[in-house]
This record gives structure tokens, sequence and C-alpha cells, in this order.
């Protein structure tokens, strides 16, 4: 008989005014019980709408019947023929539009809470999972992997099960992409990447850091060197600024620097070697999950007020509504219908304030959401030390600038036919960030599957 | 992990180290520069890429002694790792066309300004370098320069070696006696290159700055090491690291390169510290 409560268990989690201290994880996970009691929400409809919502189209109710049936390693073994990585999407997947929005469930009261279940049995799996992986057996192709964000992962992954030698190169010192640089500790514990990638290498994935491909070595060395096609999962890693008045003043930063500092060079700690800015009053500019990321970052690095400042109102803020709830709840500031127009300095260089205007919402522009407009007269200063600037970030042209017969946009994203990731260049597939510019990690690794089966279907007619 | 071939001390602040990392050997053209985290904990810092031995696969870097990360550079020994090493990084200068160029080296800017040197000497280039140091006892690769050049001149701050004075005065004296350059090549501390550029503005000769400015990825992705170019913000680590010494806004350049000052300062005090209790 199904659990036929309206609302999914609920999630221990850390209390909001100890959680803004420390860098620990602040959801918890569910306990064994938690989970078999949620798992018995799901009525296994026989149409499985939820599949149809996931861009990796995980086998969700065989899964969770697996859960029920207290065999945990089996819902693993499941999952993991679809995921390579579902111990990061059960935590950043924005499930609520996507696998949960179709939930049967959903219609009257919550969906089943799908991401919690499969991190519960990610989670249960890394802790109690005995035997190695299954190396499969060598197909000798060679495919390389350019970058190990998710995309690139979940491409290696898929081909390194069908028999592939998989070879990823990273550009940083650690493996991970936006999963080690860009989301913090307290959202994704960096030993839980750590992991996921420890298992990819256990079924033959070669990892090399410190690879900057575009410069070490091209794309057309990669092949010469044996590679039969490439993937290239490089990001969108390139910071925008809005070009304002004092915007290169100390004391401002790129999200993107804030986040590496904090989550990749560990700067919170006090063993790392790499600095960090201690401010007090700190303006957070943008709306969307990477703004929210770095404010709750400079309030746990000790910072007395935190503002987002957003252009548009609350109700057209980009980032996830659980995410926005979790700021609040830990004493962010949210300063919407705000645009920064001058960053003001001090003698020696220093942020001392930013002037503001305040914003009207006019008609809707080509992206449907309504233009913002300024208030004439409406300028005024913030008092702040810091300023983050979170307002997107665009393709390295790296990539690009040294690859002959690339096709890109001109805003720099990689042109690929959709239902393979081919790009104009023959053996050359991209996707992710690269290709449709800042979006989702889960699209990025639907991309990085699609991807590794149209580079099997080229590489298994040879 | 990335082991180091040679260790060499080339004066009492500044050591010269050759580590075996074959692909950057391979690729790396003079004005590029390398990326390099010592240990674990350790941070990222950029340092150019002094010379390269593509035959046995070595790069060297030279680097001076100037805080925490440097010194725990320094105390490796010959045969241990370094922990990660990343390049060849930003563009290589550009050196083509160039009949008759001054190269201006500022103190360990001297060992950025040498592969430049070599490269435009072996291209049948009229180089004339000048060399800056604070006394004699700082002064480093002599012996590399003179191979490079066709005229070098060395000035130090004291008058304890070559002639006293700096490297602007020299510069300023062959100017003002009528030579011709197509280009200055000047790489040193910011308020050097500075003074070079508002020397060779008087004059009207190009002249190309290499910036140094505080880096963390290198590979474009932070915008830490961003200059304003031309009124235009720029990224030294895939825009640069040179740029038209003519547009740099030094001022800004130096105030955002002292950005961790007391940070830093604490943490070499600390780092010496502890490498003093160990030597005991």
């Amino acid at each position: 008989m199904p659990n036929m409560s309206l609302v999914k268990n609920e999630m221990p989690s850390q209390a909001p005014d100890v959680r803004n201290k420390n860098f620990s994880e602040v959801a918890l996970g569910y306990t064994e019980e938690q989970a078999i009691d949620e798992a018995q929400r799901c009525l296994n409809c026989k149409h499985k709408p939820c599949v149809s919502g996931c861009p990796v189209q995980i086998d969700i109710p065989a899964f969770i019947e697996r859960i029920i049936a207290h065999d945990f390693e089996g819902a693993y073994q499941s999952i993991s023929k679809s995921s390579s990585l579902p111990a990061v999407c059960g935590r950043v997947c924005p499930q609520e539009s996507q696998c949960e929005c179709k939930c049967v469930r959903g219609v009257k009261g919550e969906p089943v809470a799908i991401g919690r279940l499969e991190r519960f049995v990610a989670d249960w799996h890394n802790a109690n999972a005995t035997e190695a992986p299954v190396k499969p057996v060598p197909n000798g192709h060679k495919v390389a992997i350019v970058g190990s964000g998710p995309a690139g992962l979940t491409c290696a992954g898929d081909l390194a099960k069908k028999g592939y030698e998989v070879t990823v190169f990273e550009a940083l010192h650690l493996a991970g992409g936006v999963l080690v640089y860009g989301i913090p500790e307290f959202r994704l514990p960096k030993a839980i990447v750590q992991k996921e990638i420890d298992t990819l290498k256990s079924i033959g994935v070669k990892l090399e850091t410190n690879m900057v491909i575009g410069r070490v070595l091209s794309i057309d060395e990669l092949f010469e060197s044996g590679f039969e096609a490439v993937f290239i999962g490089s990001g969108a890693g390139l910071p925008r600024f809005m070009n304002i008045p004092g915007e290169n003043l100390k004391g401002v930063f790129s999200a993107n620097e804030f986040l590496t500092r904090t989550n990749l060079m560990r700067a919170y700690r006090n063993d790392s070697a790499t600095p960090i800015v201690k401010a007090k009053k700190v303006a957070v500019v943008g709306g969307g999950n990477v703004a929210m990321d770095a404010a709750r970052c400079a309030k746990r690095l000790g910072a007395e007020e935190v503002s987002i400042v957003y252009r548009r109102s609350e109700a057209e803020l980009p980032a996830r509504h659980e995410e926005v709830e979790h700021a609040k709840e830990e004493g962010i500031l949210f300063k919407v219908l705000v645009n920064p127009c001058e960053i003001t300095g001090d003698t020696n260089g220093w942020v001392n304030g930013m002037v503001c205007r305040e914003m009207t919402l006019g008609e809707p522009d080509a992206s449907g959401r309504r233009r913002p407009v300024e208030k004439e007269g409406s300028e005024f200063k913030m008092d702040v030390d810091c300023v983050i600037m979170s307002i997107g970030t665009s393709p390295n042209p790296l990539i690009k600038s040294t690859t002959k017969g690339l096709d890109t946009q001109k805003w720099g994203g990689i042109i690929v036919q959709e239902e393979t990731g081919l790009t104009s260049r023959e053996g050359v597939y991209a996707g992710g960030d690269a290709v449709t510019g800042a979006a989702t990690v889960i699209l990025a690794m639907g991309a990085g599957k699609t991807a590794a089966q149209a580079i099997d279907e080229q590489l298994s007619k040879k | 992990m990335f082991k180091i071939a040679h260790k060499q001390r080339l004066n009492p602040t500044v050591t010269r180290m050759e580590i075996e990392a074959p692909l950057i050997a391979r690729k790396a053209e003079p004005g590029q520069f390398i990326i390099l985290r010592v240990d674990e904990n350790g941070e990222r810092f950029p340092l150019t890429i002094a010379d390269t031995d593509r035959e046995n696969g070595l790069v060297s870097i030279i680097f001076q002694l100037v805080g925490a990360a440097t010194e725990a550079l320094n105390h490796k020994n010959e045969g241990e790792y370094i922990q990660d090493f990343v390049g060849p990084l930003g563009s290589p200068t550009h050196t083509e066309g160039l009949k008759r160029v001054a190269i201006i080296g500022g103190g360990v800017g001297g060992a950025s300004a040498y592969p430049v040197a070599k490269k435009l000497h072996e291209q049948g280039c009229e180089v004339t370098s000048i060399v800056g140091f604070r006394n004699r006892e700082l002064l480093i690769l002599e012996d590399e320069f003179k191979a490079a050049s066709a005229r070098y001149i060395v000035k130090t701050d004291d008058g304890s070696y070559g002639t006293k004075g700096l490297v602007t005065d020299a510069l300023r004296e062959l100017l003002e006696a009528g030579e011709t350059f197509d280009e200055v090549i000047a790489i040193g501390p910011l308020i050097m290159m500075k003074f070079v550029c508002a020397l060779t503005k008087e004059f009207g000769v190009k002249t190309t700055v290499s910036m140094n400015p505080i880096m963390i990825d290198g590979t474009g992705m932070c915008g830490g090491c961003r200059l304003t170019v031309g009124g235009v913000t720029k990224f030294a680590c895939v825009d640069g690291p040179d740029f038209d010494g003519h547009l740099v806004d030094f001022d800004e350049a130096m105030q955002r390169s002292r950005t961790y000052y007391d940070f830093e300062r604490k943490a070499h005090e600390e780092t010496c510290n502890l490498f003093q209790k160990e030597a005991k």
C-alpha cells in the first residue's frame, strides 16, 4: 500500500544561524527509514512521466522500487545505468523543473522527492559498497574529452562503460569543473565529487590535470596522437562585467574569482595559502544560483551584511526557489529592482560604496521577461566594501581561437547538431555550457550523454 | 607532480629551477608563462618561462624570494617535486619583422626579458639590452644577455656595477643621441615599466610591456588579473601578458597588485619562521 502523505519527507538539515558560520553541508540527507517511507509515496506509474523529465532518463520507478525492497545497492546499480554522477545530481539538479515537476503525486500535493532519494542511494553506495566496479572489456578505440566538468565526466563515463579508452584533459589542478570551483562545499561536499571521479577512474577513465587544451596541445594534435574523436566540454567560464566606473577597484570580484578562491583554493580554511578579502558589507550583483552561492559564501567568511542586488523583481530571480529560501534563512538581504551604475573607492583604491538606481518593470523583452527601466532621479548610495559581479559568463574563446574550422555563434557558443552534439569539424563533438552558454549541471550531463552515444555510433562503424 | 631537474642560486634572493615538463617545453614561446602550485595547500601563482630545453623536456623558471609561495618553492631541492605546473599560458611576445629593438629588464624581470632578447637575436634583429639592478650582488644572466645582444648596458642603483642610475637613464641617453628603435620591450617592476613608457611616449617609440598582475587560474575564467588598457578592461592571462605600454593604466595596476599586501606579509613571516624552525 503506497504512502499517501501529501507532503515529502523533510530532509534533516543544519539550523540557519548555525550553518551560516560553517562550510559543512546544509542538508544532511535521509536516513534509511525516511528514504523507504518516501519511496513508498511512488505510485509506480506505468507511463513513468518522471523519466521524461530527467535529461539523462534514469528509470526512476525502477530504482525507487529497489529502495522499497531495502535493496539499496540494487537501486544504485539501476541509477548508474543512466547516470555517472548520482550523488552530485541528487544534490544540485533543479528537480522542481525536471523529474519532480512531471510526478503524478505533484498534481495534488507534493511530488515524490526523487532528488533526495537519488542522493540517498548514491550516498549509501559510497559509504557501504565493497565490490569494486567491473572494468569493461576494451574495444580498442580512443576518445579525448576536453574539460572535466559535468558534461565531460558524463561523456567519459558513458564511453568507458562501453569499453572506450577515454582520457579527460583538465586545465585546473583538480577535476570536476564547476562542481569543484563553483558550487560551494556546503551544497556539494568536494569529497563527494572526488568519490564520483574515483569511480570513473576505477572503470578505466584516465584523467590528466594541468592540461590547457589549445595551449599545451591543440585539438588537431589530439587526433595526431591517436584519438579518434574529441568531445569539448570546456564550459562557459569567462566572466562578464558591467563596464561601469570603479569596477577595477580593489574589493570588486567576478563571482568566478570569489568562488574559485573560496571553493577550489579553500581560502576559508586557515591552512590554505590562498588569500581572500575579509569584507564587512558585501553586495552581490545578480540573481542566479551563482549569485546565491557567492552571497552565502561571503556570509560564511564572516561578512556582517550581505545583499543580493538584482535589477528585476523577486518573481524574476533566475535562481532556484530553494536556494533563494536558503539564502534568506541565512540572513542574506534582497535588494530587488535595483541596478548599480558606479562603484566608488577610497584614496587607496578600495571599494567604499556603490551608487545604484531604482528600477521599474516595463514591457516584456525578447526573452519574455519584463524589461527593467531606470527610475529617474532615484540614485542612492549603498555602503559596501566588497562587490561581487555575478551577471553571467560566456564560453572561453581559447578552444575556438586555436581550432581551425570550428564554427561558433557570435557570442562564442560552439555550434552543434542538436541530436548528436557534432560540431562543424569531423569527429569533434561538444556539449554543455560551451555550446549553450551558462546553464545547469544536468543539462550539461544530458549533452555529454548525447555526444557519447553519437561518438559510439560513429566509431563502432569503423 | 613535476620534478625539479636542476636548481641554482643566481644571487642571494633569486633562484633558477629547471622543471621536467616536456609538453610545455615543446610548445613554449618567449613571453609565455606557467602557473604553479608548490604543494597540496599551496596557492597558484604565475612565473614567466625564462628558457626551454626542448630536447631534454625542461622548462626554466627564475624567481625572486618575495613571499610565502616563493619561499616554499625555494625550499624544494633538486630531485624533489612540485605539485602542479601548467602552461604555456598567455600569448607569445610579438617579434615578427622587428629589426632594431631595445629590451629593458629590471631586476628579476630580466629573466623574462632574456628569452625575448634571445629570440629576436636569433631572428637577426639588432638587440640593445639595458638591464638594471639595485646593486652588483643582484646581477643575473649577464653572459646570456651578452650572447643575445648587439649591445649590453648594465645600470645599478648604487653604481656598484656598470654605471650608476636607472634603466630609463640609459634609454634616455640613447634616444637623445638620436638612436631609433622599431620597438622598446620593457619587463620588470610596474613602476619601472611606467617610467619607461612615459619616456618612450615623449620620443614616440612603440613600447610593449609584460604585465604581472595577481592571477589564480591563468586561463581567463576569473578576471582577477584584469587591467585597463586603452580604457577597456583586459584579462592579462589571455589577452596578454604583453600590452601596448602607452595604453596601460599603471596606477590602477599598482593599486590592484597590493590587494593582499597585509595577508601576504603575514604569510611570509609565518613561512620564514617555519623554515627557520626546521633548520634548527
